[in-house]
């Protein structure tokens, strides 16, 4: 992937994908400690022990008509060449609990991108689940809860584009604030 | 700077505007395939792009929606329209700039975007 709020994208769709209805995402990034830790989690449907030790291996997936999930494995890469690691930790029938890190200044380490764009999109996809974003650098976090807008919009749904376009606007410039 | 003030603005609005939507059997999708591989080819932009286009030409009668992986992943990002009482039609490696077109030929005068379809590509 082009920028790792790719891969967060699509790490969040397995959990929309396992049935999840709270999913929190965070970016974790100090310069001091030269990390940058992404992080997904979930209460979705969550995977058997045998299953979740296979998961990270790119040939095995739950789809039958192509036998490679990239998804995990292609992050679990990313994360390895860039003097980091992948973690996961799942509970069937609890949730997911998904850790990519990092070595921040590692020459292999994709560009974060546009989690605001993926924040959006994320929304559009799936309106009635509510996502958490936390944006922590060494100068403070920022954090956004589609609870919050939820309450404020009364009924309005958050997948009107409006809504959608103030959501990335204000994420935007939420994150700019502990950059 | 985007305000929580803003937010009701735009609720006010909507709540005027929300009763008067066409009824679902005559509404179009339009479905963007989002799957690890259409996500790697580009689709969240394309995806961002059509909800801005549909929403700046006021197309109420059309839903935009996110599936799983359409099947052919070389041609991702790929974007199938669905209109009541039509042949579904796909398009394929779909870009932000492609997207205007589609919208503003197909979604918006029922002129379908011959060269950009699946059938063009193949
Ligand atoms: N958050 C999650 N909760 C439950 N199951 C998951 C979760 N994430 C991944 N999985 C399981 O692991 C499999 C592999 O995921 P992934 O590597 O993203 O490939 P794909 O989504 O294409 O199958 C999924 O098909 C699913 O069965
Ligand atoms: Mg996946």
């Amino acid at each position: 992937m082009k920028e790792l709020a790719l891969n967060i994208l699509d790490i969040a769709q397995n959990s929309i994908a396992a049935g999840a209805n709270q999913i929190a995402i965070a970016v974790r990034e100090s310069v001091a400690a030269d990390r940058l830790t992404i992080s997904v989690k979930d209460n979705g449907c969550g995977m058997e022990p045998e299953f979740l030790a296979k998961v990270t291996d790119p040939f095995t997936t739950t789809r039958k008509t192509r036998k490679v999930g990239m998804g995990i494995p292609l992050l679990k890469m990313e994360a390895e060449m860039s003097g980091g690691e992948l973690r996961i930790e799942s509970e069937k029938g609890k949730g997911t609990s998904l850790t990519a890190c990092f070595k921040r200044s590692h020459i292999d380490r994709p560009p974060l991108g546009d989690v605001a764009g993926t924040f959006m999109v994320l929304i559009q996809g799936a309106p009635n689940l509510e996502f958490t974003y936390t944006r922590e650098t060494d100068r403070g976090a920022f954090q956004f809860s589609t609870a919050q807008v939820r309450a404020l919009l009364d009924g309005v749904p958050l997948s009107e584009p409006d809504v959608l376009a103030w959501i990335r606007g204000y994420v935007e410039e939420g994150e700019s604030g502990v950059l | 700077m985007k305000s929580l003030e803003d937010l009701k603005k735009i609720r006010e609005e909507m709540q005027q505007k929300i009763n008067i939507r066409t009824g679902d059997e005559n509404r179009t999708r339009v479905v963007v395939g989002m799957a690890t591989c259409g996500i790697a080819a580009g689709a969240r932009p394309v995806l961002a792009a059509l909800v801005d286009e549909v929403s700046r030409r006021k197309l109420q009668q059309v839903t935009v929606t996110q599936t799983g992986c359409i099947g052919v992943c070389r041609l991702e990002p790929i974007i199938e329209v669905l209109e009541p009482g039509k042949e579904k039609v796909t398009y394929v490696k779909v870009t932000e700039e492609k997207v205007k077109k589609i919208v503003s030929e197909h979604l918006a005068n029922g002129r379908v975007v011959e060269e950009y379809t699946i059938g063009a590509a193949e």
